[in-house]
């Protein structure tokens, strides 16, 4: 069949297709929306901390846990904890994923093996689900979306760990990596330590999100790229507010001044939220899913030879025309 | 029912602060306007019943139609896309018609082109679905989301073959049934026409597409138009002036029917549901209802399972992997038979092609005999006639003798001896032969 183009001065008259827009809008209000995010880091960084602020509450495993102890733990371990939230009628289920004891120990090696594990377990839960004969309406999503790595503000230049993780890591899930406690560098030397990663970063053939492979037209590349002459984001994070110029902020206050996290003037926190929040949330779920997810399904599938097209999967032929030939025929 | 909540371990938590999530819905509606909407609908019903025309004026434009004849010996399924768009909205339409429903003397298997067009796309989709490397985002989706059952205006009752199609497409495809050339039933019969086709799909079981309820922003809309299916329509393309203006309207001597005119049918209704609220909840259902049972079927009859007889899961790669030596076997199977078959052809030529000869053989040997028999036959034929002739050479030369000797003995008595003897020769010769 022949595709016409009918553009919109061909039709005589409005019809109301764009209101699939709402209709869109309304289901997926309805539905709710899942976020899983990961941080990574060792201890002291602010992990807990930046992530309440991000979202405004006490959504770390931390706050919640009444019997958290603040131990180093001995080997990584992950825990994740959800959270219902809600704003003007959006449902969010949040997961966070905390990684205590990553880069903590003195002999530091392989520290991301178990992170690696429960990313491809998450991708392996949601495969085999999607396998299934009888498939829930809805296969739950527990797949890591994004994953923040923290980077310690030293001020050099990335360090082995570092470059480990995110080399292995960058491959399976996207990292947004971000300076941590920035408060204690200048700007120029923020400017400076920024550019050093950036040279590490792609001297190493680490790529970060957003991820330039997978920008789909030339304004998203613009977009993405002015992201990407900024990060890492140098954060800082706090639950606690002040009193500045007769407002309430968010912010640290020290002996020579308040720092405000949510002022672009004092540190990034406000565009590393606006990124993982209020622009590219949606487009991280959608890397998770159209692409990271799809390699891990490819290697499976491969590995386990599960190619369903050699069992002559269709006897009836394509719409185009053409029989579906399938590796009997030519066997026999 | 708030799916997010059922999970377990999720405890909800509020806010102290504007966080910014709310933009989600904005951000996704962004993505799907990047990537473009698909929306396909079929149409089925009777030739010149409407449906083009129905397609052109719904559509507000003219796609591209011709007049279909009466003589098809098949039903045929013809479909065209065509790429619209209204404002920044893209919609890639594929209108599906049928071509020669209702025209066979013989209409008992006129719904299985139909049924096969349909279970075609669910299988074009779910091939993709299960390759390796594949891309579900980019896939021109062809399922039929939406079909428009046209029901002819006869005012009294649907017809059988109306109530058999139905019946084998209600699992497969959204029906949306119409009662095409409306303006020919008047206001009462048409009334009491429509609740007649609804009890009759109801008796006979026939699941048609209910609008959806569960969002209250639309159930009020949508629980009223339910309740006035199926929708009586008119199409025109045509204008004709009404008042100060131009409408899409039919002209009779008798009056004007104005197809936007909701007094005068339902196709307002009609485009209001089919397109403005409902074509997202048309494409889920097709996608998670329809698409869902086709794949869970397609996948039984293979042989594929969850569980195994005692209820336990079973592992994807177990199934396949006892498939795929299923199918080797099978296939071992089947190379073994041929070969066999082989042999056994090879065998019956070999003993039919010695049959042959063993027969050349003694045919040759037969005509040897007979040939050698003819021989003998003849060498005897001749001895004979050889003796015959030396017999025949004696006397005659014992006759000469006599014959000289009487000659030389008696004059007188020669004569007589003579014709006594040339009687005696003739009647010897005469015996002879």
């Amino acid at each position: 069949s022949s595709i016409h183009c009918i553009r919109g001065t061909d039709l005589f008259g409005y019809i109301g297709i764009e209101a699939v827009l709402d209709q869109m809008r309304c289901k997926t209000m309805k539905a709710g929306f899942e976020f899983n995010i990961m941080v990574v880091g060792q201890s002291g960084l602010g992990k807990s901390t930046l992530v309440n602020t991000l979202f405004k509450s006490k959504v770390s495993r931390k706050s919640c846990a009444p019997d958290y102890e603040e131990k180093i733990s001995k080997t990584v371990k992950l825990h994740s904890v959800s959270h219902l939230i809600e704003e003007k009628g959006v449902k969010m289920k949040l997961t966070v994923i905390d990684t205590p004891g990553f880069g903590d120990q003195i002999n530091n090696d392989n520290c991301w093996e178990p992170i690696v594990k429960y990313v491809n377990e998450q991708y392996e839960k949601y495969l085999r689900e999607e396998l299934h004969i009888n498939r829930k309406r809805r296969i739950p999503d527990t797949r890591v979306h994004c994953c923040i790595y923290f980077i310690p503000a030293t001020g050099h230049r990335l360090r082995p760990i570092d470059v480990e993780f995110m080399k292995r890591l960058g491959k399976i899930v996207s990292i947004v990596p971000v300076i941590a406690k920035a408060d204690t560098l200048t700007i120029e030397e923020r400017q400076e330590f920024k550019e050093r990663i950036r040279q590490d970063l792609a001297a190493n053939g680490i790529h970060v999100y957003p991820q330039r492979e997978y920008d789909e037209d030339p304004e998203e590349r613009i977009l993405n790229n002015r992201i990407r002459e900024n990060i890492p984001f140098a954060v800082v994070g706090t639950d606690k507010e002040h009193q500045v110029n007769g407002n309430k902020v968010l912010g640290r206050k020290t002996k020579w001044g308040i720092i405000e996290v949510e002022n672009v003037a004092h540190c990034e926190f406000a565009n590393l939220r606006d990124l993982l929040i209020r622009s590219h949330l949606q487009d991280l779920k959608d890397v998770t899913h159209n692409i990271h997810y799809e390699t891990y399904r490819v290697r499976r599938l491969n590995e386990s030879n599960l190619n369903f097209s050699e069992l002559g999967l269709s006897a009836v032929p394509l719409e185009n025309g053409t029989a579906d030939k399938c590796e009997s025929d030519s066997h026999l | 029912k708030n799916e997010l909540a059922m999970d377990k371990g999720a405890r909800p938590l509020s806010l102290s602060g504007h966080v910014g999530f709310d933009s989600l819905p904005d951000q996704l509606v962004n993505k799907s306007i990047c990537q473009g909407f698909c929306f396909n609908i079929l149409c089925i019903g009777e030739t010149g019943i409407g449906k083009s025309t129905l397609m052109d004026t719904l559509f507000n434009t003219n796609f591209e139609n011709f007049e279909s004849s009466h003589f098809e010996p098949q039903v045929k399924l013809r479909a065209q896309t065509y790429d619209l768009q209204e404002s920044n909205v893209r919609l890639r339409l594929t209108v599906v018609n049928t071509v020669g429903f209702g025209d066979q003397m013989n209409k008992q298997e006129s719904y299985q082109p139909v049924v096969d067009y349909i279970d075609r796309q669910f299988e074009s989709y779910l091939q993709e679905e299960l390759k390796i490397k594949r891309s579900l985002h980019n896939y021109h989706d062809s399922r039929v989301h939406a079909c428009l059952y046209f029901i002819s205006p006869s005012g009294h009752s649907l017809k059988s073959l109306d109530l058999v199609t139905m019946k084998k497409l209600d699992s497969k495809v959204n029906i949306i049934p119409v009662i095409a050339k409306a303006d020919t039933i008047s206001k009462s019969e048409l009334h009491k026409f429509k609740i007649k086709i609804m009890s009759e799909l109801v008796s006979n079981g026939v699941q048609i597409y209910q609008f959806p309820l569960d969002d209250e922003t639309v159930a009020k809309v949508n629980t009223s138009m339910n309740g006035h299916l199926p929708f009586a329509v008119v199409g025109s393309t045509e204008e004709v002036s009404v008042g100060n203006k131009m409408v899409k309207a039919r002209q009779y001597p008798w009056g004007i029917v104005q197809v936007e005119n909701e007094n005068h049918c339902d196709f307002m209704k009609l485009r209001e549901m089919l397109i403005c609220v409902n074509m997202e909840d048309l494409r889920e259902q097709t996608h998670t209802r329809h698409y869902e049972l086709y794949r869970r079927c397609k996948l039984e009859e293979m042989g594929f399972k969850d569980t195994d007889p005692e209820c336990k899961p079973v592992s994807l790669q177990q199934t396949y992997e006892a498939k795929r030596q299923e199918f080797l076997e099978e296939l071992q199977r089947r190379e073994d038979e041929m070969r066999q078959m082989f042999v056994l052809r090879v065998k019956e030529k070999e003993a039919e092609l010695k049959d042959a000869e063993r027969e050349l053989q003694s045919r040759f040997e037969q005509l040897k005999r007979l040939h050698a028999d003819e021989k003998a036959a003849l060498e005897e034929k001749k001895r004979l006639l050889e003796d015959d002739q030396s017999s025949f050479g004696k006397r005659r030369a014992a006759a000469q003798l006599l014959q000289a000797q009487s000659l030389t003995a008696n004059g007188k008595k020669d004569k007589d001896r003579k014709k006594y003897v040339h009687v005696d020769t003739k009647a010897a010769v005469s015996s002879e032969q």
